[in-house]
């Protein structure tokens, strides 16, 4: 018995790359859903994080975001992932209104000579967990997509890595002059991902 | 803070760069010193100093573009100018008409006044249904019960702005056809007493009574009670469901608001609760789902609360709450614009129109001198009607100039025709 917990402790590289590419499908949906970029009765509702979690059933974006965690695990696996940015852009004029920016640390000691890490799942769920609640709170103060958005998904790479067939080199397409909101941290003492998110000042509370 | 901890992931070097570089370049650009050979230089600069460490990437495929589902998507082209024109909106501060309202029940928990989508407006006084077409101007007498049935407690629209439920203080639920004036069906045994509200989702109508019962009736069939959800110890007085028909949101004399899904509702037992709020300190009857953004409920608490709290329904989290320094009667939501506006008992009486999410207060509007009970919206979303304790109904010009109206096709008005397409 006691052995096993303490197995269950250990992280690898690999399961760290998982957890957090999971973690980036999840919030990716929970971001398009709370943000209304899909109609809500696109998205079923899931168990996850011990929270409810709702997931796309419009197959276009199931299949992008499959493919983009896929990537992404691919890249944190081997230490090259240096963040991950979700733009949502007015569908009308490509103006980006808000970006979701996940910077990842990597612990280069683990990529360099495969050794492992030691934290518990439940506690890494937990630091997950405060995120995804931010997440779907942040409709509080983020100002309002009242017009059709679009949205993208960049990677940030070391310059080393080989550009998939399938990707492009893209601009960072900032904000100019943003708020910007700094949710929690997880850490699985192997990938440290911070959350930021910036958005366009809302023209009406300024004056 | 108390201490400067810096956290590098924590800022946006991104921005900061850019601001080093690209934003200037724009800058450099339209000045005409700007010569080949300092362009040369701050590229070289850049890419010394970082440019090479980071590759940015992004997918060849783009997502799909999403399905437009934004009643006023339709003006893309002209959102700019409309715009700065929002700002500058005039808001009529006096109601730009008034009618009488005899033997309008002064009762904080009953439901009164509903505008439906045909563009006729129903109000209940004392034993008797009226009907006002907002098209003409026109008044006309639906019904009026006998003494010992009423008087009548709620009326409510069905979506297809011709029949129409009334609800009794003898428990009964009648069903109209307004086109005809012809009574279709009345629904007996579904609660003990008196029937305060009421809401549609295409063909259910879902009742709530004093006995703390909420009821889905399904008008089409004869055993109509086809699911009931029981969490409510005092009288039900708010009922909605959201746009999508997913979620049903409850509020009662018990200070509770309930928030039912659709999809966890059985047919055999009581239906359990998605979330409990707790967080009113008073009757809770005024209730307004978001026009805009598909899970925000906003709820309203009566006088020994008087602050509007805003809920995310799906994770059942509250968002906000202000206090109004007055009962809250009645929530709408703008359909035009990121608005709310809410009507309010001792001692203004009045209308308050509050900016969405920075709850300022952008106007109030006064003239009713009892408490504001019942407010409904014309199908364009531009009038409010608002019937009072003293008797009077008032159309207030509150959200918008009657050109936006035009603008937006009615179909959008109607709260499930979205869901109609996509089924």
């Amino acid at each position: 018995m006691a052995s096993r917990t303490v197995a269950k402790d250990i992280i690898t590289l690999r399961g760290s790359a998982a957890i957090v590419s999971e973690f980036f499908g999840y919030a990716a949906n929970s971001i398009l859903y709370n943000r209304g970029v899909y109609p809500e009765e696109s998205f079923a509702k899931v168990k996850k994080y011990g929270l409810p979690m709702l997931l796309t059933q419009d197959e276009g974006v199931k299949s992008f975001i499959t493919n983009l965690t896929a990537q992404l695990s691919e890249w944190l696996e081997s230490g090259k992932l240096q963040r991950v940015v979700m733009v949502i852009m007015s569908k009308a004029t490509n103006e980006v209104l808000e970006r979701w920016n996940f910077s990842i640390e990597t612990d280069s000691e683990v990529v360099e000579k495969s050794v492992s890490r030691e934290k518990s799942d439940r506690e890494i769920m937990r630091e997950i967990q405060a995120i995804m609640r931010q997440v779907a709170s942040s409709i509080t103060y983020l100002p309002c997509l009242d017009e059709p958005c679009v949205f993208d998904v960049l990677a940030y790479t070391d310059k080393d890595v080989a550009v998939p067939f399938t990707w492009i080199e893209s601009d960072p397409k900032l904000i100019a002059n943003p708020q910007m909101v700094k949710l929690h941290s997880f850490d699985t003492k192997i990938h440290k991902v911070d959350t930021l998110v910036s958005y366009k000042n809302d023209e009406w509370d300024e004056q | 803070m108390d201490s400067f901890i810096p956290n590098r992931s924590a800022m946006d070097f991104d921005y900061a760069h850019y601001m080093l570089t690209e934003g200037r370049k724009t800058k450099e650009d339209q000045t005409p010193c700007s010569s080949p050979a300092k362009e040369a230089y701050r590229k070289l600069l850049a890419e010394t100093l970082n440019m090479n460490r980071t590759r940015i990437l992004a997918f060849k495929n783009k997502p799909p573009t999403p399905v437009e589902h934004f009643p006023s998507g339709n003006s893309i082209a002209s959102a700019h100018p409309a715009k700065s024109a929002k700002l500058r909106r005039h808001i009529p501060q006096s109601s730009e008409r008034t009618l009488d309202a005899p033997d309008l029940v002064d009762d904080f928990y009953l439901n009164l006044l509903d505008w439906g989508s045909g563009n006729v407006l129903a109000i209940a006084l004392a034993n008797t249904v009226y009907l006002w077409d907002a098209s003409d101007s026109s008044t006309s007498e639906l019904v009026t019960v006998d003494d010992e049935n009423g008087p009548i407690t709620s009326v409510s629209w069905a979506p297809d702005g011709r029949h129409i439920a009334i609800g009794l203080n003898n428990s009964e639920v009648q069903l109209w056809d307004s086109t005809s004036n012809r009574q279709l069906r009345t629904m007996r045994g579904c609660h003990r007493s008196r029937v305060g509200s009421m809401a549609w989702n295409s063909h259910i109508l879902t009742t709530g009574g004093m006995d703390g019962q909420i009821v889905n009736n399904d008008v089409r069939i004869r055993s109509h009670v086809v699911e009931t959800y029981r969490g409510h110890q005092q009288e039900v007085c708010g009922l909605k469901w959201s746009a999508s028909g997913q979620q049903l949101a409850s509020g009662g004399n018990d200070n509770l608001v309930h928030i039912w899904d659709r999809s966890m509702a059985s047919s055999n037992s009581p239906t359990q609760w998605l979330h409990r709020l707790e967080d009113h300190t008073s009757a809770v009857k005024a209730l307004a789902w978001c026009s805009f953004q598909s899970n925000l409920l906003a709820t309203g608490g009566g006088g020994g609360d008087r602050t509007i709290k805003f809920w995310n329904t799906h994770t059942g989290a509250c968002l906000n709450s202000v206090d109004t320094g007055s009962q809250v009667c009645s929530l709408l939501w703008s359909k035009n614009e990121r608005e709310l506006l809410s009507s309010h008992g001792f001692t203004q009486n009045q209308l308050t129109l509050w900016k969405y999410p920075s709850m300022v207060k952008m106007t109030e509007l006064t003239g009713h001198t009892s408490r504001v009970l019942y407010m409904a919206q014309s199908p364009d979303g531009c009038t409010v009607a608002s019937a009072a304790g003293d008797e009077t109904l008032r159309f207030w010009n509150v959200f918008g100039a009657p050109e936006v109206a035009k603008a937006a096709p009615k179909a959008n008005n109607e709260p499930f025709s979205q869901l109609n397409r996509i089924r």
